[in-house]
């Protein structure tokens, strides 16, 4: 149970990035949408490269729902930090994107700054990630979904948790 | 042009992406977590009482007004540039909405992370 929820939060890490990537290397065949053409928006989605980013940003939305049905909004929204990562090496390795050292420094930031955010103590075993140093997060999420508390008292006990940590 | 475009586009995205996060996670907190509610009444029941939540109804439509925002700022600025810059633009403006509107608890710890997200962010603009 516990692997699942951390399944669906690297899922909403993984198909974000990959979405967007998808999307990028579509719009860029497509070129430029002018803003006095916006059906040029629509067609846009005949592209299969846009469609695959669609579809994957559907399967995003898909995890992001789950995830905000059991989790607080900062904490789920951390857990795509490690999408911007993701993102800066496939936009440099896979569309050959120019990536300059300030750049990389800002993704590093945020990426530090949104981990930060993400729960102080917890700040090395990213969840999304780490599968073996769960703490206390986890452990609330699976004792109220294991004896069967329905869903106000399982969001309720990660909003006290949360609330404790800080 | 283009970037004054971008980053244009970028806000548009942000305003959409918060009014749309915060509508979306104040529907699934009404619904409630999902995987208990599946395991107990089934797949339909779950799509059946996420989609007849008018809170996700209107989030959703503000997720499709910062959907085609970014589709536009990606065709004009490069996706490490856009994505993360959105992304970390919305993040704080969430963390305002949240403690705003959800009520969500956000202390001056997270408000130095915001704060460093934001610099990330100017050095991506550089």
């Amino acid at each position: 149970m516990n692997f699942r929820k951390y399944l669906v939060l690297a899922g909403v890490t993984v198909f974000a990035a990959a979405g967007d990537s998808m999307l990028s290397h579509g719009m860029k065949q497509v070129g430029g949408v002018s803003v006095h053409h916006l059906q040029g928006v629509i067609f846009a989605v005949a592209n299969p490269w846009i469609a695959i980013g669609i579809l994957l940003l559907l399967a995003f939305f898909a995890t992001y729902m789950t995830a905000l049905s059991w989790a607080d909004l900062t904490y789920v929204l951390p857990a795509t930090s490690l999408g911007y990562v993701l993102l800066a090496l496939v936009a440099r390795f896979l569309l050959h994107e120019h990536v300059s050292p300030m750049r990389w420094l800002g993704i590093a930031l945020i990426t530090g700054g949104v981990g930060f955010i993400a729960g102080g103590p917890a700040l090395t075993e990213h969840p999304a990630m780490e599968g073996g140093g769960l703490t206390g997060q986890n452990v609330s999420f699976g004792d109220s979904a294991q004896s069967g508390i329905l869903t106000k008292d399982a969001s309720h006990a990660t909003h006290t948790h949360s609330g404790a940590e800080l | 042009m283009k970037t004054l475009y971008t980053w244009c586009a970028i806000l548009v995205i942000v305003f959409a992406s918060v009014v749309g996060d915060v509508l979306l996670a104040h529907a699934m907190r009404q619904v409630g977590d999902v995987g208990a509610l599946w395991r107990r009444s089934g797949l339909v029941a779950v799509i059946r009482r996420t989609l007849g939540n008018p809170n996700f109804l209107f989030g959703v439509m503000a997720m499709a007004v910062a959907f085609f925002s970014l589709l536009f700022a990606l065709s004009w600025g490069d996706v490490s540039l856009v994505a993360p810059a959105a992304a970390s633009l919305t993040f704080i403006g969430n963390a305002v909405a949240a403690k705003i509107f959800l009520h969500e608890r956000v202390d001056r710890r997270r408000w130095i992370a915001a704060g460093l997200v934001a610099g990330g962010v100017a050095l991506l603009a550089g």
